[in-house]
């Protein structure tokens, strides 16, 4: 079991009509990591997760969850993982209670099971006092928790989650986020997709930027903001008198090109510590200047150099 | 506490399907509605319109008219069952139960057992309209109990279809236009409210082959013989037929979406 994959997706494709929506796509998720799809809307995040989890036939390659095919081994495979989909997936008529003793039974927990772990779940993700009022006067993030709590009535290693946060407002948003790095803490794996570069950074051990269905980059978050670039540096030039010299004296100093706007200079960094002899120099020629900064390469740079103008 | 998996069970599994639709129809009384206005709205204009001039009076026309408004709301009330699949499919809601490690066909079976609950209402609303407006049937309350189980077997058999045609059409509303249409169609080309030998060649050569005409030929002749008839059997033989043949494809539709 240690060098088993959580799940090995091997060269999976969908096409929609003659659009190629997922295409080509492996990769593998280790147990106990966070496995981010990051992409833009319509990228094939929720298409590739739909025929992970098998709620969609994939036209060519394989899904193992645990080393099960999920074809040939449907059934045991979904016994496997717990999913929350994008859009809510709960009952609006009946209670949150309802709601998961129903999908407690159907899990196959026996009657008194099924209310014990119903108790436990409301419990943990906060939904007593509204347990037996009907969803339409739900919020949207009750509603994402109850549908998560749904997903781990049967306390799966594995769990999917469908853009978790999309639509919620930050406090909920913080929220969701703390529930799931308590599920990881307890020893779940974790495959989410987002279109948000935030919660990819703070949440994923390993990311997959996936663009117009094609995988174009894995990597931890880290390695991926190295290869966006170095830190960046800028300011201002207090005289604009003085900008041109500014910049001539920067280009001496750094290899990357100087990009000038206005009175405000800027430069990529290999490293930090290139900042003192600049500025030395600077201060050597008299040069007077403010609002300087230093940018650490975020995960925008990433996607945007990923993705940027092909959409 | 450690939970333990278990196969799914194929009737368990429908059970708890099932007491969701009850649920959600019991916090809903709304999905109610259809069923309880349609048939007593139908029976009295249908009764009061054409009874004169059909059979010579109210009182005569309705020994003609119970049955037809019978399996008409049967019809109507089997349709239901489509547009509720449809909209379940829309909502997301099916996503999750096509990821539980259960049989496929609970969620369909389960819809259409809670739906009986629907049929039956539209069965005794009908029947009572009937009997207030003065249908007085000669035979006794345990055959009245028989038309009654035939005519919900048949609404559930037909539900069978309705539901395919949920899972294969684009919207809830497609799945509702449609159906009202068979619906009509159905009722009005057959005996239901006029005797066959009234209509044209062609009309009455289509209302023959209508299996509406005879589900309603088999109720009538039941309520006026006070006995079992080989055309009843031919109604379940018929009934089963559909269950077999449509629930196959439901499951196959339903795995295919």
């Amino acid at each position: 079991m240690t060098n088993m994959n959580a799940i090995e997706v091997s060269h999976l494709t969908k096409k929609f009509g003659d659009k190629t929506v997922v295409d080509d796509i492996s990769f593998n998720v280790r147990p106990g990591e966070v496995f981010g799809l990051l992409g833009p809307n319509g990228a094939g995040k929720t298409t590739t997760l739909r025929m992970i989890t098998t709620l969609l036939k994939a036209d060519a390659g394989q899904v193992k969850i645990f080393g099960h095919d999920t074809v040939k081994e449907g059934r045991l495979a979904r016994s496997m993982f717990g999913l929350t989909g994008q859009y809510a997936s709960v009952d609006e008529d009946i209670s949150a209670r309802e709601n998961l003793m129903i999908f407690a039974r159907l899990n196959g927990l026996s009657r008194s099971d099924a209310k014990e772990r119903t108790t436990e779940l409301l419990k943990e993700f906060s939904l007593e006092d509204s347990a037996d009022k009907a969803l339409k006067n739900f919020s949207g993030g009750m509603r994402r928790r109850l549908d998560l709590a749904v997903s781990l009535i049967t306390r799966p290693t594995l769990i999917f989650l469908d853009e978790p946060t999309t639509g919620l407002d930050p406090r909920t948003r913080t929220q969701m986020w703390t529930t799931i790095r308590e599920l990881v803490k307890q020893g779940s794996t974790i495959v989410l997709t987002t279109q948000y570069l935030e919660e990819a950074d703070q949440l994923a051990d390993n990311l997959a930027i996936i663009d117009h269905g094609k995988l174009v980059r894995m990597g931890t978050p880290a390695e991926l903001k190295r290869e966006a670039g170095g830190s960046k540096l800028s300011f201002t030039v207090t005289q604009a008198t003085q900008v041109a010299a500014a910049a001539k004296l920067l280009a001496t100093q750094v290899t990357g090109a100087v990009r000038q706007t206005g009175q405000q200079l800027s430069v990529s960094l290999s490293k930090v510590a290139e900042l003192t002899p600049i500025l030395a120099a600077l201060d050597q020629a008299k040069i007077m200047i403010n609002h300087l900064s230093i940018q650490e390469p975020s995960l925008d740079d990433v996607f945007m150099n990923l993705t940027v103008g092909k959409n | 506490m450690e939970v333990q998996m278990h196969k799914g069970n194929v009737v368990m599994n429908t059970a708890t399907m099932a007491y969701r639709n009850l649920l959600k129809t019991v916090h809903n009384p709304d999905n109610f509605m259809d069923v309880v206005i349609q048939p007593v709205l139908f029976m009295l204009m249908f009764g009061y319109l054409f009874g004169g001039a059909i059979a010579g009076g109210v009182k005569a026309y309705l020994p003609t008219i119970v049955p037809g408004i019978l399996i008409q709301t049967m019809l109507s009330a089997g349709t239901g069952s489509g547009a509720q699949i449809r909209e379940d499919l829309d909502s997301g809601v099916f996503d999750r139960f096509k990821s539980l490690p259960m049989a496929h066909i609970a969620p369909l079976a389960g819809q259409l057992f809670a739906d009986s609950l629907r049929l039956l209402i539209a069965t005794v609303t009908s029947l009572t309209t009937g009997y207030l407006m003065g249908w007085r049937p000669a035979v006794g309350f345990g055959w009245i109990v028989v038309i009654g189980l035939l005519a919900i077997f048949t609404g559930w058999a037909l539900s069978w279809i309705f539901a395919l045609l949920g899972l294969l059409a684009k919207s809830a509303a497609a799945v509702q236009s449609v159906s009202l249409m068979t619906m009509l169609v159905l009722s009005f080309m057959s005996n239901a409210f006029v005797p066959l030998h009234s209509l044209t060649k062609p009309l009455r050569f289509i209302a023959n082959l209508n299996p509406v005409t005879y589900v309603i030929t088999a109720i009538r002749q039941i309520l006026a013989t006070g006995g079992w008839t080989h055309e009843a059997l031919l109604v379940v033989v018929f009934d089963l037929v559909v269950v077999a043949v449509f629930a196959p494809l439901t499951v196959w539709a339903y795995d295919r979406n």
